[in-house]
């Protein structure tokens, strides 16, 4: 089962240099909200920001890993 | 069906509905939380949309992550575009965006009712619903 700080890690070692928190919203390992500041997702629109952020992790999405909830934005703020 | 018919089926939904919501159940009995809300974001503003339950059968959902590239349901389309799923849905109703791209005006207390996770009464045609039976 996943937790939160395999994920954290995860998504860290894949934007390198980005600040990332992850929940565990339901506490049982499925349902997780993860928030990810990146200059990687500079110029990008919303979906393709939060396609990188699904593509960490791959057909694992929907399945182990049920939701992941995810909130992206560059250190400058929200675009 | 063959998947090849559902990948056809799901393409001219997308083609043919302005604004085409992809979901768990249905807006009046949506079957999970992330589709409640999105359904919500979308009757809160009063559009017509149409709406498909993949549920029903589970290569639905598969040929529409294949089409689409993103991996989990809810999604919305618009203009034969993808927008997003609940989370980019919510942020864009929260910040007008979902209705300026829509057209519809803006609620009072939008926030507020995008927080809710029932979804009210569509107030849209749901001519799709369950087709793929």
């Amino acid at each position: 089962m996943p937790t939160s700080d395999e994920l954290q890690q995860r998504i860290k070692a894949a934007f390198p240099g980005s600040l990332v928190t992850v929940e565990d919203l339901t506490g049982g390992g499925d349902h997780f909200r993860a928030e990810v500041v990146s200059d990687r997702f500079d110029g990008l629109s919303r979906i393709q920001q939060h396609k990188l952020v699904y593509d960490v992790f791959g057909a694992e999405v929907g399945g182990p890993i049920h939701a992941l909830s995810i909130k992206t934005s560059t250190p400058g703020g929200t675009p | 069906m063959t998947n090849t018919e559902i990948r056809e089926f799901i393409g001219n939904a997308i083609e043919e509905n302005r604004v085409m919501l992809f979901m768990k159940g249905s807006p009046e009995q949506p079957a999970c939380g992330f589709s409640a809300r999105t359904a919500a974001c979308l009757n809160a503003l009063g559009v017509r949309y149409a709406a498909l339950d993949i549920l029903p059968d589970q290569r639905i959902r598969e040929e529409l992550s294949g089409l689409s590239g993103w991996p989990t349901i809810p999604q919305l389309f618009v203009e034969g575009e993808l927008v997003g799923g609940a989370d980019i849905v919510t942020e864009m109703y929260e910040s007008g965006e979902l209705a300026s791209l829509l057209g519809a005006e803006q609620p009072e207390q939008a926030a507020e009712v995008a927080a809710q996770s029932e979804a009210p009464v569509s107030k849209g045609p749901v001519p799709l619903e369950n087709r793929l039976d």
